[in-house]
């Protein structure tokens, strides 16, 4: 059959995975901590069918040989860990990380999640949670009697207790950074999971060790840019498109074949 | 049987062997870094005692179109695309040195910086770059990569290694696996003058009216063939009649 027709079967699954992954980049546009995503795609395969400088005749060769393609993959998705816009809520549980690094967080499995999204909250124990209500990692528990919490830019968290003058220390937060963050695995609810790829944790204080500092009241908004994201959509249509006709060219020049003979 | 028949039918068949050549430039048209393959169709007479009346088309692929693509910029520091001429030098699968210029570079887990479909980049020295755990990593404009290790102040900057970039007079030839390649499989040696440009990456050279286009004219050329398959068929039905003795 024609080869053209299996060739641009592989353009539009690449296109249409293209198109999902956009779809998700702009379904996340405000997702707080959210990191966008590409495709990276490469070609295929070639196959030699003719190799070049194979004989033709006894004093004669193929200048040049033929070579075909076998069409496009998506070989993965990349995330992207640039900054998202830092802003201001000025809310005492939103935390934003600027600079490199992750949220420690205790998942119900018994893993360890990592996440950039700062919106914390309390449960009913008094402990600082994520808004799935996972606890962080080291755990952060508060007076019950708390009046004002502080979080300094390098992760100590102190509490002012009623009748108290001095502010009261009451844990630290830490953050993780990996040499390859791409490597992680998104696993949704914004946390990731360590893989191979991603090398291990490297836990520490923020503004330490090539470490983001935290802020206090703001958070770090999704690195989405929508504009982008449109123009992308419009490439990956039109060559959508085109791929769909390569299959119906493919498919009329078969069609003309068995009318006509 | 009549010779027409045999030289159409392998005029219809190289039409479609060429078509998969434009279907692939165009499945490829969003690929980052892709260079599009050129085709064309080339008359072989078959030698032999007698008159040589016989004329069958072969198609090929006689190079690749290496022209530059536009630039996309992505702002991140680990994008890379060549500015002008040149090839990025990487590990190829089957171990040997091969040139890309698909620049969406990363870094895996064993800190060596890889290519989006994890081929290693080659460095000075003809050794695959590997890149200490760094706050910051910088591409300069020929190459060298300087980073801020991990927990450094931010004046200890350190060049830890320098992207092989090449050039080559010869047009290199596109492999089996993608990649592209020097003739018999040689490295060349690192060219200075190739601009490196960190924050961008190539977008893919097809150009996607042109490929079109050819697709309909081979698929017109196509319909002739048969055409032409047919006369050969109404010829030979039409003998037949004439000599039938009843």
């Amino acid at each position: 059959m024609n080869g053209a027709l299996q060739v641009a079967k592989t353009g539009l699954s690449a296109q249409d995975t293209q198109l999902q992954l956009i779809s998700n980049n702009l379904a996340n546009v405000s997702t707080v901590g959210y990191k966008k995503e590409r495709a990276v795609f490469e070609d295929l395969l070639y196959q030699t069918v003719r190799q070049p400088g194979a004989q033709t005749a006894d004093d004669s060769q193929l200048p040049s040989g033929l070579q075909l393609g076998n069409g496009v993959r998506v070989v993965g998705t990349q995330k992207l860990f640039e900054s998202g816009d830092l802003e201001i809520t000025d809310e005492a549980f939103d935390v934003a990380i600027n600079g490199d690094g992750f949220f420690q967080v205790q998942m119900p499995s018994g893993e360890i999640g990592y996440t950039r999204n700062g919106e914390f909250h309390l449960d009913s124990d008094s402990r600082l949670v994520t808004a799935e209500g996972y606890l962080l990692d080291p755990g952060i528990t508060f007076p019950d009697d708390t009046q004002t919490v502080t979080i300094s830019s390098d992760g100590t968290v102190s509490v002012t207790l009623p009748d108290e003058a001095d502010a009261q220390e009451v844990g630290e937060l830490e953050l993780a950074n990996f040499i390859n963050p791409q490597g992680l695995e998104a696993i949704g609810q914004n946390l990731f999971l360590e893989t191979a790829a991603s090398g291990s944790p490297q836990t520490g204080t923020p503004g330490e060790d090539g470490l983001g500092t935290l802020e206090q009241g703001m958070l770090e908004g999704s690195n989405v840019n929508a504009t982008e994201e449109l123009v992308n959509m419009i490439t990956t249509q039109r060559a959508y498109e085109i791929n769909s006709k390569v299959i119906s060219t493919a498919d009329e020049m078969l069609s003309f074949v068995t009318q006509q003979l | 049987m009549d010779k027409l028949l045999y030289v159409s039918m392998t005029g219809a068949r190289e039409n479609m062997v060429a078509q998969q050549v434009h279907a692939n430039n165009l499945a490829n048209a969003t690929t980052t870094g892709f260079k599009a393959d050129l085709e064309q169709a080339r008359a072989m007479r078959v030698l032999g005692d007698g008159f040589e009346s016989r004329v069958y088309a072969m198609s090929e692929r006689p190079a690749t179109d290496t022209t530059a693509a536009t630039l996309i910029q992505t702002g991140r520091d680990l994008d890379v695309a060549i500015d002008g001429e040149g090839w990025i030098a990487v590990q190829g699968p089957d171990g040997q040195e091969a040139y890309t210029r698909g620049g969406e570079l990363q870094i895996n887990a064993a800190n060596q910086l890889v290519t989006g479909s994890g081929l290693p980049v080659m460095g000075s020295g003809n050794v695959p770059i590997t890149i200490p755990p760094a706050e910051k990593i910088q591409i300069a404009g020929d190459g060298a990569i300087t980073i801020l290790p991990l927990g450094d102040e931010a004046t200890d900057l350190a060049q830890i290694d320098q992207i092989k970039l090449v050039n080559s007079d010869q047009p290199l030839f596109k492999g089996e696996d993608g990649l592209m390649h020097a003739d018999n499989f040689q490295m060349l040696p690192a060219d200075q003058t190739v601009v490196l440009r960190s924050g961008y990456i190539e977008s893919s050279n097809v150009n996607a009216v042109g490929e079109m286009t050819s697709i309909i004219s081979l698929s017109r050329q196509f319909e002739l063939q048969v055409k032409m398959m047919k006369t050969a068929e109404e010829n030979s039905s039409a003998a037949a009649e004439i000599l039938s003795l009843s």
